[in-house]
């Protein structure tokens, strides 16, 4: 004795379900195979449907008036000994069909789809290109460890996070701008995770420090940074500011530092190597007009590289006076958009905080750095004599897609002639 | 003659159009062998059959569906000769088709001729469809498929003749049989010996007239469409004809007939023998013909040299007409 | 709103459209007295009499070249074809005559038919009842196709469709009409004809699809959900004219494109859609353009597990879904 299941049968293409119209047999009656079983209507016909087995009708699972989806068991038929008849209703799935394969032209599968590493779709390639990410930086989460879309945009999320803050200068309490920072702020984006141990304190990055990450790591990974250094006797330059600096002061209102001399050289500088005073565009290389140059003020939400604009049209007091008031902003919060924006060269007053040698990151899109590093009384060889000399050096990192050493050199040349030629008596006028 | 309802004047409109068509015709041909058209199909021998059912119907009203065969059906119907001669010539200005289809492809909307394409027989299952929207309309229009008889082989010949008996549909199903197509005979293309003897398969009468006598084409086509109009169903009439020049000015029928055959053909020219039955009558004088000649003259003059002027379509119109809203 | 199957959706527009415009007429074979071999015409003849609804000749030829001539001469032809399967014997009629007469007569004519048939497998018709036919069509300039995948989408397609002045094929689901459900408007509306859907908005993959695939499609992206991929689901509607801008908008968005048909694969609708995305939006795609069809033999076979291995179903989709999310 077994008990056979009959399920709704199709009764014709398109149908989907059956209504039970009434059972022609009841519970306890016997049934042959293909004698009427039941009535069954859909709204393509009405049918009597034949027993699929002989049999005894065991249990009536579905009463008359329901409706019910095709393959649905209906009734159980009890039947006797153990050779079973296959049922002629047949289940909607014929078995064995889920072992079928699809023949392989149904799906045009990409070939080696999970091949993917070291090889960049379209999306991740014009992504990285415009963002100046380099994809190979990136941890591929994709098959294969394949740098997807998602991944290059995950990357790019900081920043576009923070794009509001950073257009925000009237926020007082925000964090303010940020530009390049020298390289002191030595700052990636980790590839590798860190090992937190007991007592480490895990500090959330702040706005700002998440700006500078990035930037820095776009500076490093795009621009092809090269540096050199020159040592610059500027000893007639701290005889001078010695001898006006008290009466400086307390004629102009703001102190009188290196600085401002700095700047005046790199001017110049700038004017005799223009390539310098340049921005990279991919396939192409934008000469700037006018000299505006950063300089990069450490605050203490972070660094930040505020814009004396037409740095070449001020004098020595004018550009003190325009140092001294972007600094003091910076140190308050106080600079807006505009004072952040538009450099085409920056400068870094390294020497502040009493390094003699830096390897600065330049500014990207910006192609040159330089920095003044500490003046310091040394022994050097003047006229085939030893003497104690004021010396200061200048670092200058630069992007050698743009510049080339030579130039580099003569732009480093020029800032020493014009600092080596200031002495006692020279105008700042 | 008289019970007809053919007055003289009718007559001689009948015979100035059949004249007129093998003029255009003529002229024609002169353009392709000078190069001026690429290609002609001619409706020269098949005057009397197109322009007795012509006039058989009204026109501008009925529909026609016309074949490549049919220059001097559509001229009748009331197409110009300068119409003709902008279709030849691929000019924009061509009501048929704005240059976009080879000669002999007819169609004029506003004259109820249907556009046409070049499988053939798919315009008599047009014509069953047009007569449909009548009997549903009510709008009195009649229905006429032309066609030769080598696309009575064709499937869709059989599938019109009966949707149309079935329904009763008004349309008339008019067969000009030259006994050729291209170069096969008849005899090749069917196994009974006349087209009409396929109305009866259908339910429908089967008429066969002389096809070189307009009068008496005139007479059926009238007949089936009255019949058609009281709502008793199509007719298939069986117009036996001669093409008395190539298939087109691409072909040479030397291949496949031969010129004793097609002079003794000639001998019954349906222009000739109407000139004659007309001049018989009283109703064709000297006189008279000697001014339509030149009518005709001047007419395809005027044809020729407007559609020769006329500009070509532009290119930029290429993509206009594919569909009518995207 | 009411709840009805596809198919009593497309017959209840047949009806609020006969109401609305007397000139429409329906004829095919069984359209008549037996309401059609489905049940889609179902009392219209009872109701709009013999001479609106017409059992035709079996003769699939002259159904649709009468239907141009009726056209032309003023009525709104809606012929069916019982089959798609069986709508070969009129290709010449509808290519070379219904989408080509406007074109070929400088628009002095047209053509305002609309033929529709039941096509596609999955119940058991075999090779001759259950052909995916409409790649032919959207080939052909002048037609314009259309494959709704809901009973809302039935209606208002359909709608526009006999509103159309152009040929327009309306593709119908065999399997649609009773499996699928849905809530339509009483009133008049149309949904214009080349827009395409989005069915399910996601972030992941765009599977771009039409007619029962979207369903299917929408089955495999809920249990991708589950998965945390989230698929987006672009019903095409129409597949000529495709809506390019809703195409390419969705494959940017994801960068990864899945196309579905049931339709063979080569020369498949698939193609085309792949194609315009190669051409407009090659820089947003994040992986090759994946195309799950119909396999490459000439048609659906009878047998259970030859049919079941020939038809793509929402496993397969997800499958094939998964591992482009994965990719």
């Amino acid at each position: 004795m077994a008990i056979e299941t009959v399920t709704m049968p199709q009764l014709g293409e398109s149908v989907t379900e059956g209504t039970i119209g009434q059972w022609l047999k009841q519970v306890g009656d016997a049934v042959e195979k293909y004698e009427s079983l039941l009535e069954v209507m859909t709204d393509k016909v009405n049918a009597e449907v034949p027993s699929p087995v002989s049999g005894t009708v065991h249990k009536i699972l579905v009463e008359p008036g329901t409706t019910v989806p095709i393959g649905t068991p209906i009734c159980e038929i009890a039947v006797e000994g153990a050779e079973l008849e296959a049922p002629a209703a047949v289940p909607p799935e014929a078995p064995g069909a889920s072992a079928t394969q699809e023949p392989p032209s149904s799906a045009a599968a990409p070939q080696g789809m999970a091949e993917g590493r070291g090889r960049y779709s379209p999306a991740v390639r014009r992504l990285a290109q415009e963002h100046g990410i380099d994809p190979a930086q990136i941890a591929g989460t994709g098959a294969g460890g394949r740098v997807t879309r998602k991944d290059i945009e995950a990357a790019i999320h900081g920043k576009a996070q923070e794009a509001p803050t950073t257009v925000a200068p009237a926020a007082p309490s925000g964090a303010g701008p940020v530009g390049a920072a020298p390289a002191t702020a030595i700052a990636a984006v980790p590839s590798a995770p860190a090992v937190i141990e007991d007592g480490d304190t895990v500090e959330p990055l702040t706005p700002v420090r998440k700006v500078i990450a990035e930037r820095m790591v776009r500076s490093k990974a795009t621009v092809p940074h090269a540096w050199i250094m020159i040592e610059v006797d500027v000893s007639g330059l701290v005889a001078l500011r010695d001898q006006i600096k008290d009466e400086f002061k307390a004629r102009e209102g703001v102190s009188l530092t290196y600085l401002p001399f700095m700047m005046r050289a790199v001017v110049e500088a700038l004017r005799a190597v223009p390539q310098m005073n340049a921005q990279w565009n991919g396939d192409s290389v934008v000469m700037k007009k006018r000299i505006n140059l950063g300089m990069a003020a450490a605050t203490d939400r972070g660094l930040v590289v505020p814009v004396i604009k037409d740095a070449d049209q001020k004098n020595i007091v004018g550009l003190a006076k325009a140092t001294q008031d972007l600094v003091q902003r910076a140190r308050t919060g106080r600079l807006t958009m505009d004072d952040l924006s538009g450099g085409t060269f920056t400068v870094d007053n390294t020497g502040a905080v009493g390094t003699i040698l830096t390897y600065p990151v330049i500014n990207a899109p910006e192609v040159g750095i330089v920095t003044m590093e500490s003046v310091v009384k040394r022994p050097v060889v003047v006229d085939n004599m030893i003497a104690v000399r004021s010396m200061v050096n200048v670092c200058l990192s630069f992007d050698h897609r743009v510049v080339d050493g030579a130039d580099a050199g003569k732009f480093l040349q020029v800032i020493k002639k014009q600092l080596e030629s200031i002495g006692p008596h020279t105008s700042i006028y | 003659m008289a019970d007809n309802g053919l007055t003289p004047e009718l007559m001689l409109d009948m015979y100035y159009h059949m004249a007129l068509a093998r003029a255009v015709d003529d002229r024609m041909w002169i353009l392709n062998r000078q190069g001026r058209a690429p290609v002609v199909y001619t409706s020269n021998g098949h005057e009397a059959a197109q322009v007795g059912s012509a006039f058989a119907l009204n026109r501008g009203e009925d529909w026609i569906c016309p074949y490549y065969r049919d220059l001097a059906l559509v001229l009748a119907y009331g197409m110009t000769p300068r119409e003709v001669m902008l279709h030849l010539l691929g000019r924009a200005d061509d009501p048929n088709s704005g240059g976009r289809q080879m000669p002999a492809h007819w169609g004029h909307a506003k004259l109820h001729i249907l556009t046409g394409g070049s499988v053939v027989a798919t315009q008599d299952v047009h014509a069953t469809g047009l007569a449909l929207a009548s009997k549903l309309l009510k709008d009195g229009r009649v229905s006429v498929a032309y066609f030769g008889e080598g696309s009575t082989s064709q499937g869709e010949f059989h599938e019109a003749l009966n949707f149309a008996a079935v329904h009763k549909l008004p349309v008339i199903f008019f067969n000009e049989n030259n006994g050729y197509a291209i170069s096969v005979p008849s005899r090749k293309q069917m196994a009974v010996q006349d087209v009409a003897a396929r109305a009866q398969g259908y339910g429908m009468p089967g008429v066969i007239v002389d096809g070189n006598d307009p009068v008496k084409v005139y007479e059926v086509v009238k007949e089936a469409a009255d019949r058609a109009r009281r709502g008793e169903g199509p007719t298939l009439i069986e117009a036996k004809t001669y093409r008395f020049v190539p298939h087109s000015s691409d072909d040479d029928d030397r291949a496949y007939r031969t010129r004793e055959e097609v002079q003794e053909a000639k001998k019954r020219d349906p222009l000739i023998l109407f000139e004659a039955r007309l001049r018989e009558a009283g109703i064709l004088t000297d006189e008279k013909l000697k001014a339509m000649q030149q009518q005709i003259k001047d007419v395809v003059n005027d044809a020729t040299e407007y559609a020769e002027k006329a500009p070509l379509p532009d290119p930029a119109t290429l993509g206009d007409h594919v569909y009518g809203s995207l | 709103m009411a709840v009805l199957s596809y198919l009593e959706a497309i017959r209840e527009t047949l009806r609020q459209e006969m109401r609305r415009d007397s000139r429409i007429i329906i004829y095919g074979e069984d359209v008549g007295v037996r309401g059609g071999v489905f049940r889609v015409t179902e009392g219209l003849q009872k109701e709009f009499g013999e001479e609106r609804v017409i059992d035709s000749p079996l003769a699939e030829a002259a159904i649709v070249g009468t239907a141009i001539g009726a056209a032309i001469n003023g009525l709104r032809p809606v012929p069916e074809i019982q089959f798609a399967d069986f709508i070969f014997p009129a290709m010449n009629q509808i290519i070379q005559e219904a989408a080509r007469i406007r074109y070929r007569s400088n628009g002095a004519f047209h053509v305002p038919i609309v033929i529709r048939a039941p096509f596609g497998g999955g119940v058991h018709g075999a090779l001759y009842h259950s052909q995916s036919v409409e790649a032919f069509f959207a080939h052909v300039p002048g037609l314009k196709v259309v494959i709704p995948a809901t009973p809302y989408d039935a209606k208002g397609l359909l709608a526009a469709a006999i509103e159309d002045e152009d040929p327009v094929l309306y593709f119908e689901h065999k399997a649609a009409y009773r499996s699928l459900k849905g809530e339509v408007p009483e009133e008049r509306y149309l949904i214009p004809i080349g827009k395409a859907d989005v069915k399910k908005t996601g972030r992941d993959v765009s599977i771009i699809t039409y007619g029962l695939m979207v369903s299917y499609a929408l089955k495999a992206a809920e249990e991708l959900e589950k998965e945390n991929i989230s698929c987006e689901v672009l019903d095409l509607r129409s597949v000529r004219p495709l809506d390019v801008e809703a195409i390419l908008t969705s494959a940017k968005k994801t960068g990864k494109v899945l196309i579905v048909h049931e339709d063979n694969l080569t020369g498949g609708i698939g193609g085309e859609v792949s194609a315009l995305i190669a051409e407009h939006a090659l820089f947003y795609l994040d992986a090759p353009i994946v195309r799950l069809a119909g396999p490459d033999v000439p048609a659906m076979p009878y047998s259970p597990p030859l049919e079941h291995a020939f038809m793509v179903s929402p496993e397969k989709i997800r499958d094939k879904a998964r591992e482009l999310a994965q990719f």
